[in-house]
């Protein structure tokens, strides 16, 4: 341990908690006289200094380089598959894009679900979760027969299948029926419940034409009886001694009321549901781990900093904006700045329009006019003082 | 939304705490703004929800930063403008 004398200036120091701890670590069990830990102190508070950004300098623009210069090293198309299980995610330049451009879908949304410990474990009862959130349709609990005869769809279920699905028969004959006219949207059909035989019987209203018939034949064999209807699909893989679910498809709020889900570990890619879901605070956060994993996956290294700022100013204003002319950039003060970016005529146009004035007070601005920016030394203004002499 | 999910376990979110108007005050003071220049954050966001703070009101958010180790960080809570 570390004399208390040492830890109180330890914790005194203008220092960041994670180099506090760092230095806490080094000097435990070592035998240092005062001296050498006062010299050990000052050179690390000095080292921490110099790494600080100093003040007036431009932290938006090197992010951008540094985000950019090594972007344009990236694929340009890739697909990546999540293990022998195939399940297909955007990476590379078109998923980074996507990010910044704040979507509200992403082009390929998938899960990551953790399990409870006691689901966890255990493959056949993570499996179990998995039937509770893969989207599954009717056709595969039974046999659908369409009979032309007395126009009428009848689908007769499987015992066995409900039973190793965990569903009953009585579930899905009453489920199939109201989601077919929810969320299908259709509703010209009548049905009859066999409960004992466990056959459940469609006619359509109109039996005029065989169209019909089909038509219904098609919404009852796709109809989803279980699961949660945008999770297309659901693997199961064990990582790190336990079981976790991948799915292609996402809806966090749903996920999260399945029995055995691990409510705080379980993410989606999808950041516009995690900020409706969880909040702002987790949608950056989200923004910086999906940046930087997409960005390391090709093998760039870019400092974490520089992903921070962006996902920063992207969640500044409560809401996750995108980065260009229908967000941040979109949204500057200045008419010169916006008109600088894109569609110059329009912003001008419109800011004379509304008889808008331009303060000067941005980088962008006074470079076109050709003042002084306020940037680095620019920024900084000299008051002096006047001696009186009496 | 279900019984069992607390917004502030996830571990994407990190702790949010309503501040007293004298911490209020202090940060502002330290800083020579005012709540205004503060980011915001609006006030149906669900972990504005969970601690219960109200449009106005000043909230602390210490995030696990990647370099510092610990972060602070303020939000002030807005209203979501309509559409």
């Amino acid at each position: 341990m570390i004399s208390d004398k040492y830890e109180k200036k330890i914790e005194a120091a203008d220092l960041l908690p994670k180099t506090k701890d760092q230095l806490r670590t080094f000097l435990d069990g070592k035998d240092i006289t005062d001296a050498q830990f006062k010299e050990i102190l000052d050179r690390v508070i000095k080292e921490y200094l110099s790494t600080r950004i100093e003040a007036c300098e431009a932290v938006g623009v090197i992010a951008a380089q540094s985000i950019g210069e090594p972007g344009t090293q990236m694929t340009m198309r890739t697909f990546h598959y999540a293990g022998v299980a195939e399940i297909n995610v955007t990476l590379g330049l078109p998923r980074l894009i996507e990010i910044m451009d704040a979507r509200k879908e992403p082009s390929t949304p998938t899960m990551t679900v953790y399990l409870e410990p006691e689901y966890g474990v255990d493959r056949d009862r993570a499996r179990e979760v998995s039937w509770q959130i893969e989207a599954a349709p009717l056709h595969e609990f039974g046999d659908i027969t369409t009979d032309m005869e007395n126009m009428q769809v009848v689908v007769h279920l499987n015992s066995k299948v409900c039973e190793k699905r965990k569903i009953s028969p009585a579930e899905i004959m009453d489920v199939a029926p109201k989601k077919i006219r929810d969320r299908r949207h259709y509703r010209d059909f009548e049905h009859d419940i066999d409960e004992a035989k466990a056959t459940l019987i469609f006619t359509p209203k109109d039996r005029e034409s065989y169209q019909n018939l089909f038509q219904l034949a098609e919404h009852v064999r796709n109809v989803i009886v279980q699961g949660i209807d945008d999770i297309l699909r659901v693997v199961v893989r064990k990582e790190t001694g336990e079981y976790i679910l991948y799915t292609e498809g996402s809806n966090l709020k749903d996920v999260f009321d399945v029995a055995g889900v691990d409510v705080t570990r379980t993410r989606t890619n999808n950041i516009s549901e995690i900020a409706q879901v969880l909040g702002i605070e987790a949608a950056r956060n989200a923004i910086i781990h999906e940046a930087q994993s997409t960005l390391n996956e090709q093998g760039i290294l870019v400092d974490v900093r520089h992903i921070m700022l962006v996902a920063d100013m992207m969640c500044m204003e409560g809401e996750v904006k995108q980065i260009g002319r229908h967000g941040i950039a979109g949204e500057k003060e200045s008419v010169l700045s916006r008109a600088a970016f894109e569609v110059t005529v329009n912003h001008l146009l419109d800011a004379a329009v509304a008889n808008e004035t331009d303060e000067l007070s941005g980088v962008t601005e006074n470079v076109i006019v050709g003042q002084p920016i306020q940037l680095g030394t620019g920024d900084v203004k000299l008051v002096a003082v006047k001696q009186l002499d009496n | 939304m279900s019984t069992k999910l607390n917004v502030l376990s996830h571990v994407m979110v990190p702790d949010h705490q309503l501040m007293s108007e004298e911490e209020v005050s202090a940060l502002l003071s330290r800083y020579h703004i005012t709540t205004e220049q503060l980011p915001k954050i609006y006030h149906d966001d669900p972990a504005v929800k969970v601690i219960d703070a109200k449009v106005d009101d000043v909230i602390r958010i210490i995030r696990k930063s990647h370099t510092a180790g610990r972060a602070e960080a303020y939000r002030l809570v807005i209203r979501r403008p309509k559409k």
